[in-house]
């Protein structure tokens, strides 16, 4: 049962960067303008050319 | 693909176009053509001038914050900011579509900010400058900390849970060691503990707070199951004992955030509702200055004493006398009446009506609170505060469930404690009883049905602006109409169309599109008159006068066009406009305040359910007489005050009704603040759809019934959901009680009643569906 020492901090680890990123992308206001994001998908980019 | 007309000529001269690349907006300008509010229908709106609002940023640059009207899609987005920054000043402009707002910075350096934003103003999208400071940011802020505590207690929900099923898979096949299980054990404490003290946050407050109160709430009993289930495990797993509950602390926890999180989400969304429209009041004065220079100030700035101008079609900033002009002004906001009233110097008039004709310059005699608006905004509010007593279900069922949990719970402990012997014992049962009985189906129950309920109205184009309203509105036998606005479209229109020919409507309507006056707008809306140019000379409270091949042609009143009284007479009475030709016979045409499409079908729908039907109009009796024979409504009131109409709406609840007040004027404003619930057309005055709890789009008064019935069924779905809970309640207490829950059990249960209350109130969307089909 040894493994378990390693395997349960990595378990809480990747739990913990799931974690930390949405902290940040609640902190960096993606949250802010959800209507906005779901119609932005639709817009092309400037640059964006099909040949 | 479409290419919008361009309501500004000199766009098109400059050879600006622009592609909206889609189809998408063509639905949008079909909702522009439906839309009855005046802030959609571009030619009513005015964009304020957006010179006062202008600040600078730390780096110099100079910013603007606007709200934006008829944003509808991607398009709209990207052809806003896309204009914007085609201009090498700007330096950022950011649409935020959720909100409907518009932040803009740029160099200052020569840039006018009017020049700025006219491309944008002109591509019909008016803009409405205002300052950030205003909007209270609480309620975000206060859904942000409740993302966190959420995202924390999902984070350790699933770990602790992760350690738990193992600890429970080692009791069940009895081959666990004690040592690893007190390592689970302590790592589960190490993720819960901190977990606990930080996303619990919100419940401990607010139980404490209510405990100082003095009242119980649902967060006493929740605050105190989370508490001592982690407080009882961390013992237990110092004595490396068998059974912890960190899991049920922190799985507890994250339910009661979601229900938490849903219903301030609601609250805060029926809040920017409300801000956005106070914010649109606050538009920019222009006063004269000593010398003479004109200034535009925000309207705070203005004193008693200043001169204001008043261009045509600005609304009134203040209360004053006119020192210089003659026009028509719109007093629809204030007496609910659809005829504007002819003013001059010497005559007082009030913030919030609107200048139609002729410039004006006033004095300003009373401004800010003490406005007439001022004081119906004061009136709405004392009538606001009569209506807060009202105690929402949740709070009312845990003013019983509270205390019944916390006896249940200290009967557990005596009783354990006297048969058992053993107070730690005793203490680990009533902990179980505590858990077991936490509210977490109950915390549910109501946001999710009232997230469901919202989000099916406002597909009907029907805004939830009070968090409790839909709970209000299933209680009401009584149902209130305004007149002027809400039975009737608050618009004229022209109805002996028959009696004229197209040539000389055309040729009306031709000289009408110079004016604002509402009959002007009316005939410029029957007829098709091309858009060519025409000089026209508007004199106020009279008519029009243009010059066209060598003929006078007048547009206007009797007097104007010189009609005399019999040539008029035995004609149906209401508004009429005359047209006469140089010598020619005049011609009439005769106007109506409409009925809202669907008004009859929805009186007489309210009716057969049940309903108690009053109208209660500030208009004279005649007309309001007519329209309630029109549409079978028996008891009618007629030029009641706003003061009356509050008295009127006390007494009936004085007899014992709940009434619904559904209107849209500034003088019903206290009516619907005072009134048990209350609902409002998108086209009503600000003040209205602020005071109201519910605010309905489009023209079609069937929203009343409709919102009614949701209103309703997510009454009983709640009831259901309380009924679910307490079943689950009823099975869970009594194992509880008998010390026969272990934390598995207690883990299912839990879940198991928080997802039937969920998807029970997913029931509301599906029956949508049926509905459709």
């Amino acid at each position: 049962m040894n493994v378990l020492i390693y395997l349960i901090p990595v378990a809480l680890f990747l739990g913990g960067i799931g974690l930390a990123a949405f902290l940040w992308s609640l902190k960096s206001g993606q949250y802010e303008d959800l209507e906005g994001a779901a119609n932005r998908i639709l817009i092309d980019d400037e640059n964006d050319e099909i040949s | 693909m479409g290419e919008i007309a361009l309501k500004n000529p000199t766009n098109l001269a400059a050879g600006r176009s622009y592609d909206l690349g889609g189809d998408c907006c063509s639905s949008g300008a079909m909702v522009l053509n439906e839309a009855t509010s005046p802030a959609a229908d571009f030619d009513d709106f005015v964009s304020a001038d957006p010179t006062a609002f202008v600040e600078s940023d730390q780096d110099g640059n100079a910013i603007l914050h606007t709200l934006v009207e008829n944003m509808h899609c991607a398009n709209c987005i990207k052809t806003i900011e896309q204009t914007l920054k085609s201009n090498p000043a700007v330096l950022d402009a950011r649409v935020n579509f959720s909100t409907r707002r518009l932040f803009l910075r740029w160099l200052p350096d020569g840039v006018d900010v009017g020049e700025l934003v006219k491309p944008i103003i002109a591509l019909g999208y008016p803009l409405t400058p205002y300052n950030p400071a205003m909007i209270i940011s609480a309620a975000a802020e206060e859904n942000a900390r409740l993302l966190r505590a959420l995202a924390v207690a999902g984070f350790a929900a699933a770990n602790v849970m992760l350690l738990s099923v193992s600890v429970w898979a080692g009791l069940f096949s009895e081959d666990m060691g004690p040592a690893t299980r007190d390592f689970l054990h302590w790592i589960s404490a190490m993720v819960a503990l901190p977990a606990v003290a930080y996303a619990g946050q919100p419940f401990f407050k607010s139980a404490v707070a209510a405990l100082r109160a003095g009242r119980l709430n649902m967060d006493v009993p929740i605050s105190l199951a989370v508490v001592l289930a982690a407080g009882m495990s961390l013992a237990e797993t110092v004595q490396g004992g068998e059974y912890v509950y960190f899991d049920a602390s922190v799985t507890l926890l994250f339910f009661l955030l979601i229900g938490r999180y849903l219903d301030n989400a609601a609250r805060s969304k029926a809040r920017s509702a409300a801000e956005r429209l106070l914010l649109l009041k606050a538009v920019a004065a222009t006063i004269i200055q000593k010398d003479g220079s004109l200034k535009t100030v925000p309207v705070e700035a203005v004193t008693p004493g200043t001169h204001v101008k008043i261009m045509v079609g600005d609304r009134l900033p203040v209360d004053g006398v006119i020192v210089q002009g003659r026009s028509d002004l719109d007093v629809s906001l204030i007496t609910g009446e659809s005829l504007p009233s002819v003013v001059s110097a010497g005559d007082n008039v009030f913030a919030g009506t609107l200048n139609l004709s002729a410039p004006l310059e006033i004095e300003a005699t009373k401004t800010g609170d003490n406005t007439l608006l001022g004081d119906i905004v004061r009136l709405m509010e004392a009538a606001e505060q009569g209506r807060a007593k009202y105690v929402r279900l949740a709070d009312r069922i845990a003013g019983f469930y509270a205390p019944a949990v916390h006896i249940l719970a200290a009967g557990t402990f005596i009783g354990w404690w006297i048969l058992a012997g053993s107070w730690q014992n005793a203490l680990m049962q009533a902990v179980a009883v505590l858990i077991i009985t936490c509210p977490c189906a109950l915390g549910l129950a109501v946001p999710v049905v009232q997230v469901v309920a919202s989000g099916r109205l406002l597909m009907k184009g029907i805004l939830v602006k009070a968090a409790d309203g839909l709970e209000r509105l299933a209680e009401v036998d009584t149902i209130v109409f305004d007149k002027t606005g809400t039975l009737t479209e608050g618009r004229l229109d022209l109805v002996n169309r028959d009696e004229i020919t197209s040539a000389h409507l055309d040729l009306a309507a031709r000289i009408a599109r110079n004016s604002r006056h509402p009959l002007a707008r009316a005939v410029a809306r029957a007829g098709k008159g091309a858009a060519e140019y025409l000089e026209v000379e508007e004199c106020p409270g009279e008519g029009l006068k243009a010059q066209l091949n060598g003929k006078v042609i007048r547009l206007g009143n009797r007097n104007f066009c010189h009609v005399s009284d019999d040539a008029a007479s035995g004609k149906a009475p209401g508004p009429e406009l005359w047209l006469k030709i140089e010598n020619e016979d005049a011609i009439q045409f005769r106007f109506r305040d409409r009925l809202r499409p669907g008004a009859h079908a929805a009186i007489e729908n309210l009716k057969a359910l049940g309903f108690k039907i009053d109208l209660l109009s500030g208009d004279r009796k005649a007309v309001v007489a007519e329209l309630a024979e029109a549409l079978g409504i028996e008891n009618w009131y007629a030029q009641k005050k706003p003061e009356d109409k509050v008295a009127h709406l006390k007494s009936l609840e004085a007899k014992g009704h709940k009434v619904l007040m559904v209107g849209d004027g500034l003088n019903d404003a206290p009516a619907l603040a005072s009134a048990h619930v209350s609902l409002s057309p998108a086209s009503a005055a600000d003040i209205s759809q602020t005071a109201a709890d519910f605010v309905f789009q489009g023209r079609n008064l069937s929203a009343v019934a409709e919102t009614i019935h949701v209103a309703r069924a997510s009454k009983r779905l709640i009831f259901q959901n309380f009924s679910l809970a307490f079943l689950y309640n009823a099975i869970a207490i009594p194992l509880a009680v008998a010390g026969l829950v272990t934390p598995l059990i207690a883990a299912v249960a839990m879940s198991a009643s928080s997802l039937v209350v969920c998807l029970n109130s997913l029931r509301l969307r599906m029956e949508r569906r049926g509905a459709t089909r």
